[in-house]
């Protein structure tokens, strides 16, 4: 009972939030180091062979300075919102699988931390919180450059999580399940959802590119215009906290289109190799590390090659050309499921 | 005390002191953040009655959509700079008190006088999954369709009116 209830997840958002920690600050060092590579420099190589020690120097900088809070900013507010957006990025992970059910000691243990009957919608849920975040820095710093920012960022998000939702309903209907572990193992072979319904998988990705507030779509902190967005007036631990979220929301989308779109830790035919059972988990748990790596790389990737968008056209795209192909796609998921069936 | 219990006394405290903060903070974005707060203690409520599929849409619905939308006006607007309701007009004043406490004394007279209806015992796995969302979908297009579908249209009709709204010119 208390080992079932307590220890088990304990030991489990632990190892969770290590690994996340540890992934957001190495994504910070491959973006510097991808850019790099993008614009012909070379990128940070002091601290360390090839600067890989260069995440825990970042850190220690930003412990160090001052914590400034303007005079006209609202305190109370102030502090919260940063809170709010690691409390959002660092919660949403609670429901994605990352490996199939494996043995350890007897007991079969789900490699997430909960396996709840609406996860999808729970991630869901969690993400449309994190706008609170940023409307709430870009308000309470009592700057006109935040406040435009924030603004900017409820109004870019709202729009953005329409065609996600709809993207993830064509998902939903081949699955039959709002249960993560669910969706995983309705992509068995090469059934992947972004085989079966590529239009929902582009919308999915461009929306995950929205609500993560990165290039192409980074309007809520476009430095030429705003200066650093909803952002702007923070400063030492606060701004790393907004940082962190930033990373650790690429992460969540990058895992969502995983267990959604690329058949989550599945690895097609790999049963049919006779492999022993602990060396097959493991490559599965491998394969899903490897997917999110993938698709943090086309995440940095797209940042250093598209330019940003203008606001109008932002919101053009979302609402004329998203959307309608987001419903194309559920009709067209709803056709094939038919047939299929 | 089960843990049940506890849990459910945990988020009707925050429930019950957010929803007296939400009416007597001065600034609307505080009362908006209370509200907000409010709304995630009633999901954890729904979450100790079974209801997950409700508690998860009562986020997304009214903590993730419509309060920031609320925030939104609130930010925009700047109301604390307007000036109050009461201040120009005292009748409004007594009104709003005299209807207040009616209001509240007929909710402790429920509380006291009413008894609690639920006889019922049901087994634990039945009321595990009458709150997943296959039980409710199921139920909402079979049992429920009419009002279901009615408000679609209500929904419907709610969408275009806002769009004619929007519009600047009428023709």
């Amino acid at each position: 009972m208390l080992i079932d209830f307590i220890l088990i997840p304990l030991v489990k958002i632990l190892i969770i939030v290590v690994l996340m920690l540890l992934t957001v600050s190495y994504s910070v060092y491959f973006e510097r180091k991808i850019s790099a590579w993008a614009q012909n420099r070379i990128g940070p190589n002091r601290v360390g062979p090839a600067g890989i020690f260069q995440p825990f120097a970042d850190v220690f900088k930003l412990l160090f300075k001052e914590d400034i809070v303007p005079k006209v900013a609202n305190k109370p507010l102030h502090t919260l919102a940063p809170i709010l957006a690691l409390f959002v990025a660092f919660t949403t992970y609670a429901v994605i699988p990352i490996g199939p059910p494996v043995e350890i000691f007897g007991k079969m243990i789900n490699l997430a931390v909960v396996d709840v009957n609406s996860g999808v919608l729970l991630v869901l849920a969690l993400t449309s919180l994190g706008v609170y975040a940023i409307t709430f820095s870009g308000w309470s710093s009592g700057s006109k450059y935040s406040l435009l920012g924030g603004v900017r960022s409820s109004a870019q998000m709202i729009s953005y999580e329409i065609s996600m939702g709809f993207s993830v309903a064509g998902v939903l209907i081949f699955a039959e399940s709002l249960r993560p572990s669910d969706i995983i193992s309705s992509q068995s072979g090469w059934m992947w959802n972004a085989v079966l319904q590529p239009i929902g998988f582009l919308t999915f990705l461009t929306a995950s590119f929205a609500e993560t507030n990165r290039l192409p779509f980074d309007l809520p902190e476009a430095e030429p215009e705003l200066v650093g967005g909803y952002h702007t007036e923070y400063s030492s631990m606060k701004f790393a906290g907004f940082f962190l979220a930033e990373y650790a929301n690429m992460i969540i989308a990058s895992a969502m289109i995983v267990m959604l779109y690329l058949g989550g830790w599945q690895v097609p035919y790999i049963e049919t190799l006779g492999l022993s059972a602990g060396l097959q988990a493991s490559l599965q748990i491998a394969a899903f590390f490897v997917k999110i790596g993938a698709l943090l790389f086309f995440f940095i990737w797209v940042r250093w090659s598209i330019p940003r968008f203008r606001y109008d056209q932002l919101m053009d795209l979302g609402w004329k050309v998203m959307f309608p192909l987001s419903l194309l796609n559920l009709v067209w998921a709803a056709i094939l499921a038919m047939i299929m069936n | 005390m089960s843990l049940e219990t506890i849990l459910f006394y945990f988020f009707a405290s925050i429930c019950a002191v957010t929803s007296v903060l939400v009416v007597v903070r001065r600034e609307p974005v505080f009362s908006a953040l209370f509200l907000v707060l409010n709304f995630a203690s009633l999901a954890g409520i729904y979450v100790t009655l079974y209801a997950q599929f409700i508690a998860v849409v009562q986020v997304i619905v009214y903590a993730g959509a419509i309060m920031v939308l609320f925030l939104f006006v609130i930010m925009l607007l700047r109301p604390e700079k307007e000036k109050s309701i009461f201040s120009g007009n005292p009748t409004l004043q007594k009104l709003s008190i005299g209807v207040g406490v009616l209001v509240f004394f007929q909710l402790i007279y429920i509380i006291i006088a009413g008894t609690i209806s639920s006889g019922k015992s049901v087994a634990a796995e039945q009321r595990i999954r009458t709150g997943e969302v296959e039980f409710i979908g199921r139920e909402l297009i079979t049992n429920y369709l009419l009002p279901f579908e009615s408000i679609a249209f209500l929904l419907l009709a709610a969408t275009i009116g806002a769009l004619v709204i929007s519009k600047k010119k009428f023709e």
